[in-house]
């Protein structure tokens, strides 16, 4: 299962490929990483059908934000879940994002623990 | 007989004035006195009584020479004496021949033609001497009326004098009022001055300050996740090593190490975001430090970015510095160029943000794709550095670009801006390091401000 992380911040890539070096190694999880919105886009056009199932994608970036990004993904790939992950937990980005159909909200500092429950029920949902 | 008319005529002129010389009261009741007597004694004398008529003209011999005597002596008439003299010879003659006349008239008759012309000789030398007399009187008269009109003038010089001096304490005490008004407006002038600057140096404070909390949370959560996640990588590397796995457990150690160069550089760069908003915050010493402005500009540039971003969730924009990878360092006031490019990155974003309001307020079909851009170039110039700060906004207009850099001009809406951030850059480039700050800009295209700043 491949999934998609968007952010600005290069070490994030670091970071996640240590915290899921388990899942990794086994093979049931692939990482991919773009760190703007066009470079996300360019990703999941790449292939089609596109390979990737989920995408977390930070909400400030230079550019496209990740707003824009979540309302770019569900209206070219509809079926690719989205999570936004965001160091503004205001009310505003919430809304916003859960009315463009995002799945769940994360405010930075990621909480792992409860990144890597949802990433491994994606992981069951797909061996199964 | 004649001395009695001689009197008569002397004493009537000496009560009247001459000329601006009048005689006292006194003086006068005496002449009249005397006129009465020399007219009392010349009827006498001219009515030829024996011996009365002579003791008349010896009392008029008395009363001559008293007026003679009286002029001559006293200060007071002395302005008479050129008349006493004119008539001297002639009263004398008179005195020789009555005198004559009574102790021996048959020598009188034989003398008599002598007599009378001497006594002509001596009526000439009256009528010279009054001719003459007249004339000095005149002159003197005109000079004591001169004298006179320059001692009114001068009474006049003098009153003007007075007055202007007077006029020139209250003028005086007016412009010291007013000098005393203008340096208290001054001095008010200078303390709101003041704190206009420091208003406008706290308003950026807080504009940095969300952009700032993003920035220092960043660095703080790699901080966080990597010691937390290499402690996790340790327990595996220690299993690894249980089992026996040794490569996998030196990739594992590998990882450690770099994640420990992370922690280090996500800390320092916390720190180095917390020395630069003390720095700015902090009144100025006006210390020239060398100074990475590569470095400084990608700090200001992306607390601009996330502090409008914080401030305004619907803010987007794209942001680029191309760093000139051989700029040298140079001594510059941290703070102060800190605030320059704080200010005018703010303003490129504000403008390219406006840029797009507009469009979508126009409807434009290019509203959705104009992305607001705001790009920060280096470059390393001959013996300076150069600084440009660009934005994709709609440019300022040709008739006030000269205007931009003056205190006050802003074209925000009242209560967005102070319109003190140009001209206070301007002062710091310009004032505070000897160098130049210019703006070239095209409507609808672009607006870029050029720093410029000597080496030395």
């Amino acid at each position: 299962m491949k999934i998609l992380i968007v952010d600005d911040e290069r070490d994030v890539e670091d970071l996640f490929r240590q915290k899921f070096r388990k899942e990794v190694r086994s093979g049931d999880l692939e990482l991919a990483f773009a760190f703007s919105g066009d470079e996300a886009l360019k990703i999941l056009s790449a292939d089609n059908p596109p390979k990737v199932v989920y995408v977390f994608s930070d909400i400030n970036m230079p550019g496209m934000t990740g707003l824009e990004l979540l309302d770019k993904i569900k209206e070219r790939f509809p079926h690719i879940q989205v999570s936004m992950i965001s160091a503004y937990g205001d009310q505003e980005n919430f809304k916003k994002a859960m009315d463009s159909g995002a799945k769940e909200f994360f405010t930075k500092p990621i909480d792992f623990i409860s990144l890597k429950k949802e990433i491994g029920k994606l992981i069951d949902k797909h061996n199964s | 007989m004649e001395l009695s008319i001689i009197s008569l005529i002397l004493l009537y002129y000496l009560k009247r004035p001459m000329g601006l010389i009048t005689v006292s009261p006194e003086w006068k009741r005496l002449f009249n006195s005397g006129m009465v007597l020399a007219g009392v004694l010349l009827i006498l004398a001219s009515v030829k009584i024996p011996l009365i008529s002579h003791l008349a003209t010896i009392i008029s011999f008395l009363v001559a020479a008293l007026i003679v005597y009286l002029v001559l002596k006293n200060e007071e008439l002395h302005h008479r004496k050129g008349m006493i003299y004119a008539w001297l010879p002639i009263i004398v003659i008179n005195f020789l021949g009555e005198l004559t006349l009574l102790i021996s008239p048959d020598f009188y008759d034989s003398w008599e033609n002598y007599f009378n012309i001497t006594e002509f000789f001596a009526f000439m030398w009256a009528i010279v001497m009054w001719i003459n007399n007249t004339k000095q009187r005149k002159a003197l008269e005109a000079e004591k009326l001169k004298a006179l009109q320059r001692e009114e003038k001068y009474k006049i010089t003098e009153s003007i004098k007075e007055q202007l001096e007077k006029q020139v304490i209250e003028r005086t005490a007016e412009l010291t009022a007013q000098k005393n008004d203008l340096e208290k407006a001054l001095h008010d002038l200078k303390a709101t001055q003041d704190q206009l600057v420091h208003a406008e140096k706290m308003a950026s404070l807080g504009e940095l300050t969300a952009g700032i909390a993003h920035e220092i949370q960043n660095p703080l959560n790699f901080v966080n996740n990597f010691s937390e996640v290499s402690n996790e990588l340790l327990a595996e590397l220690k299993e690894e090593l249980e089992k026996g796995n040794t490569a996998e457990a030196l990739e594992i150690a590998v990882d450690v190490s770099s994640n420990l160069e992370k922690i280090s550089h996500h800390g320092k760069r916390a720190e180095s975001i917390v020395k630069g908003m003390l720095q700015h915050s902090r009144t100025n010493t006006g210390e020239k430090v060398e100074t990475d402005l590569n470095q400084l500009a990608d700090e200001y540039l992306r607390l601009s970015y996330h502090g409008l971003r914080a401030k305004d969730k619907s803010f987007t924009a794209d942001f680029k510095l191309h760093a000139d990878p051989n700029l040298p360092k140079i001594p510059v006031i941290h703070q102060d160029i800190g605030r320059v490019l704080l200010n005018l990155i703010n303003n490129g974003f504000y403008a390219a943000a406006e840029k797009k309001n507009q469009l979508k307020e126009a409807k434009d079909p290019l509203a959705e794709s104009f992305i607001p851009k705001v790009t920060v170039e280096t470059k390393a110039l001959k013996n300076s550095v150069e600084i440009s700060i660009e934005d994709n906004g709609p440019g300022i207009p040709a008739e006030i670009q000269s205007k931009i850099f003056q205190p006050f001009f802003t074209t925000k809406p009242t209560g967005k801006g102070t319109g003190l951030g140009l001209s206070m850059s301007y002062e710091i480039i310009t004032k505070g390091h000897g160098g130049k700050l210019s703006v070239s800009s095209k409507p609808g295209l672009f607006t870029k401000f050029i720093i410029t700043i000597p080496q030395v």
